[in-house]
């Protein structure tokens, strides 16, 4: 019950920028086959348990990665000898709304990237140091770190301008059958949402909550991992951490979940 | 040093039953698993958790390898007097680590 109307009640204030984003981005966005008033986080698929665990911050293991992070950021690297909090400052303030942009555009890059990028981008730029592997607990305590304060802000990504093509390849993606057992994740996430599949209800595969605290890992993961569950699930061969072909889906699912409140750290099954 | 979470109302009425809750973050490495070598990976778990007020236990809790990660606990204890709560956890290794709360009573 809480999910649908925390919904409402974060994305009264927005309305009228959802609109006047509707309105300019005309070129054709095909319905999602969710209607945006049945957009429901992966929260609303939770039990009563996990979701009692993501809404106690003491309860919620995230929030370790939050604290590892927070080290982290103050912690100068590099041959610049900067820390992040060195450009940054407070990120409670500077990185308030960064999360709910990514992915995004960048023009350096000359392509799309996520969050875990462009903390990267900037460990080798500005810190001049090297960046953090993919999905090791750094990255993972940094993004979660810089995720964090703009929980409660609707993800609301660009995807018109340069960004366009990366976000019809990632529409594509999701359309596609892959795998021995020939699935899209449309098939599931849309078309069967809601339904049960054995002990677990289908989400509709939104990744407002990323990343987040899994259950089942005992660990944080990034929505990478997520993905590569889900390909290995279909049984398609999964692409790596950081692909750019998963950097696109990500823009794609963010579209998609326009609106919905940030959750990071999220606690899942 | 292992990141750890408390809370403890920081003022209680004398006789008061309050609830504290903490959460630490650790592997809880069950001895169980193999790495993809194939190798046992050696059990590495918290096994004690000792809470002190003023000195005096209030809570102890063994712990065993079916626990899960970043092990949470909850419990409850009455507000006697003003003072601090030592919370203090043991791994398989012998090592501890130590946190402080404190709590007025009024």
């Amino acid at each position: 019950m809480s999910g649908p109307r925390r919904f409402c009640l974060l994305a009264a204030p927005f309305l009228p920028l959802l609109l006047a984003v509707s309105v300019s981005g005309q070129h054709a966005d095909p319905p999602t086959g969710i209607r945006p008033e049945d957009t429901r986080s992966g929260y609303h698929f939770q039990s009563r348990e996990t979701q009692g665990m993501q809404d106690d911050d003491l309860a919620n293991p995230g929030f370790l990665w939050v604290l590892k992070g927070e080290d982290l950021w103050r912690k100068a690297a590099g041959a610049a000898g900067k820390s992040c909090a060195s450009c940054h400052q407070d990120a409670a303030k500077s990185m308030k709304g960064v999360a709910a942009r990514y992915p995004a555009f960048d023009a350096r890059a000359g392509r799309v990237i996520n969050l875990e990028q462009r903390i990267n981008q900037c460990r080798v730029d500005h810190q001049q140091t090297s960046p953090f592997i993919y999905e090791s607990e750094d990255l993972l305590a940094l993004t979660v770190y810089v995720a964090h304060p703009s929980r409660g802000m609707p993800m609301q990504v660009t995807t018109d301008g340069p960004a366009r093509p990366f976000f019809e390849a990632g529409r594509n993606l999701f359309l596609a059958r892959q795998g021995q057992l020939n699935l899209a994740c449309k098939q599931c996430h849309e078309d069967q949402w809601g339904k049960q599949l054995r002990g677990d209800r289908i989400s509709q595969g939104h990744g407002n909550a990323y990343p987040i605290y899994r259950l089942e890992w005992q660990t944080v993961g990034s929505l990478h991992r997520r993905l590569r569950s889900c390909s290995i699930g279909v049984r398609a061969e999964p692409y790596p951490y950081g692909a750019q072909e998963y950097v696109n889906l990500e823009l794609f699912l963010a579209w998609r979940a326009r609106g919905l409140p940030i959750e990071t750290p999220g606690v899942r099954r | 040093m292992a990141k750890a979470l408390i809370r403890v109302p920081t003022e209680a009425k004398k006789g008061e039953v309050f609830e504290i809750k903490t959460l630490i973050s650790h592997p809880m490495e069950t001895g169980q698993r193999r790495d993809e070598m194939g190798r046992p990976i050696p059990r590495d778990i918290i096994n004690r958790f000792v809470c002190t007020y003023n000195g005096e236990e209030v809570f102890r809790a063994d712990l065993f390898p079916a626990i899960a990660a970043n092990p949470f606990l909850a419990f409850f204890t009455v507000a006697t007097e003003s003072g601090e709560l030592v919370f203090r956890w043991t791994d398989d290794h012998g090592n501890t680590q130590t946190e402080t709360a404190r709590i007025t009573v009024v």
